[in-house]
């Protein structure tokens, strides 16, 4: 218990767990606890976290956990994040089941790491609370530090709210446990708009996870009765050949992320949708494309403008890596406008990497789908998305599906700067 | 051929790796000045020079030798020349 609560009035509102099995069942708790909690129903052998805001009180509630005797898993406590995902590399090669979280810096401290734990095809689950990335320095969410490791190797998925980033931590392990993926997954939530408000949430039965997830059966793990070396020394004429191999992996993780997402709706009644999710697609004129909590803004205001009869849908996007395009194309493929808002910036193109992606896409689709994509970058830094935004953004959005011809990216709300 | 799905190897396997290969000069051995200090084995790095089966002198183990030019450099008695090597 965190130094000056009270006994029985622990700030996650879950009650003082002093000793014994966590509390499931549904009720009102912090999202970081929700993460801490879902992480613990999930048996990791090794837990190894380094605190750092927004992500803080998750490994608190974890290290907690520990402490209590409330879980088994063993903590490794570290100096710095690039440790922490250094001691999780080992104790996955040695095949334990792992965890850690961060954000922002920390994330950016496991650079080198993260491309390791890929490459060496270790399914390590991290929750990623989302955060911006420094300088100016900034704890408020926005999608830059996770975004920004695209490239790495891991799984991303991009959560709601609590209940779903619950739901898709145990998905997770599944999805990149799976022997034909076999690599380590992001589950991103939404630094403070998630992580610090307190929502009702279904918090999972023991029982229930182990029917749900097996136990961690490495394909391969290191062994002193049949010593192997781990990540070794590739020269050029295995190098490329070992990097194909980890984007076939990528891709076969597509429909196990879909089936995961399945499994888990007839295990427990909750569906978010496999890489995508959509909320009144069809037959939509503009459709907005988002990741995590601002989904639930953009629900909203389609239902609002629905009933004043704009034509518009909503496209979720839940897997970023791998990208879902050939499901973005379908939902897209009858839209007069596609509405981007990303919650970063790829500096030096003017645009978020959500924008410049479903363009790619829509050009390398060899189809003859064409339809113009507004991009927007919104929301850096923590600032507010109101709903007014949104539908100002709908509004620009109306004139394109008539014309047809689209414009620049640009930065929405902009307080003191003139676009 | 097959790889494995990552880069996972049998400890000792880097002796399968000839890295002589890498060698542009190869030092050359004159048993006749080497006085037989071992200064030459001490120095290398890779550890592949040695003393000649039934001898006093040295001699490297062009399987492994990169051609560095340490041994060359520390000889006392300027016994090893470093020589391009032509392949």
């Amino acid at each position: 218990m965190r130094k000056g609560m009270p006994k029985g009035c622990h700030h996650n509102g879950a009650g003082g767990e002093m000793t014994g099995k966590l509390k499931s069942g549904r009720m009102v708790v912090e999202g970081s606890y929700a993460a801490a909690h879902a992480a613990a129903m999930c048996r990791p052998d090794v837990i190894s976290a380094y605190p750092i805001t927004p992500q803080t009180h998750i490994v608190e509630d974890l290290s907690q956990f520990v402490a209590d005797g409330a879980i088994d898993s063993k903590y490794i406590n570290v100096e710095s994040e690039f440790s922490a995902l250094s001691a999780l590399v080992g104790s996955s090669a040695a095949g334990a089941r792992t965890y850690s979280a961060t954000t922002s810096q920390g994330l950016a401290l496991m650079h080198e790491v993260l491309f390791n734990a890929a490459g060496m095809r270790l399914p390590i689950v991290m929750t990623i609370v989302n955060r911006s990335m420094s300088a100016p320095i900034n704890i408020w969410n926005d999608h830059q530090d996770s975004v920004a490791e695209r490239d790495a190797g891991w799984i991303q998925l991009y959560t709601e709210d609590a209940q779903e980033l619950v739901d898709t931590t145990v998905q997770a392990y599944l999805i990149g446990e799976d022997p034909d993926v076999s690599l380590p997954v992001m589950v991103c939530m939404d630094g403070f708009i998630l992580s610090h408000v307190f929502e009702p949430v279904e918090l999972l039965d023991q029982e229930k996870v182990d029917e749900f997830l097996p136990q961690f059966s490495p394909v391969r793990a290191l062994d002193p009765e049949n010593p192997e070396s781990f990540g070794m020394f590739v020269d050029p004429e295995y190098y490329m050949d070992f990097r194909y191999l980890v984007e076939q992996a990528m891709d076969a993780s597509r429909q196990k992320i879909a089936d995961a997402a399945r499994k888990f709706e007839s295990a427990f009644g909750r569906y978010y949708g496999g890489l995508i999710d959509t909320y009144h697609t069809d037959g939509a004129e503009i459709i907005l494309v988002a990741m995590g909590s601002l989904v639930g803004t953009l629900r909203d205001v389609v239902d609002d403008l629905r009933e004043k009869g704009v034509s518009v849908g909503l496209l979720k996007i839940r897997a970023f890596r791998p990208f879902p395009i050939d499901e973005i194309l379908k939902v897209v493929a009858r839209a007069k406008v596609v509405v981007v808002l990303d919650k970063n910036i790829s500096l030096g193109t003017g645009e978020g990497a959500v924008t410049t992606e479903i363009k790619a896409g829509l050009y390398d689709s060899g189809s003859d789908i064409r339809v113009p994509v507004m991009g927007f970058v919104v929301g850096l830094g923590g600032r507010d998305i109101p709903v007014g935004t949104v539908q100002r953004i709908v509004e620009k959005a109306k004139t394109v599906a008539e014309s047809g011809v689209s414009g620049r990216s640009e930065f929405v709300d902009l307080k003191h700067l003139r676009v | 051929m097959t790889l494995p799905y990552a880069p996972i190897g049998k400890p000792g396997s880097s002796v399968a790796n000839k890295t002589g290969g890498w060698r542009i000069f190869i030092p050359v051995f004159n048993a006749e000045l080497c006085n037989g200090c071992g200064t030459c084995e001490t120095f290398c790095p890779e550890g592949i020079v040695h003393k000649i089966e039934g001898g006093d002198t040295f001699i490297a183990d062009y399987d492994y030798c990169k051609g560095c030019g340490i041994c060359a450099r520390e000889c006392p008695k300027d016994a090893i020349t470093m020589e391009l090597e032509e392949k």
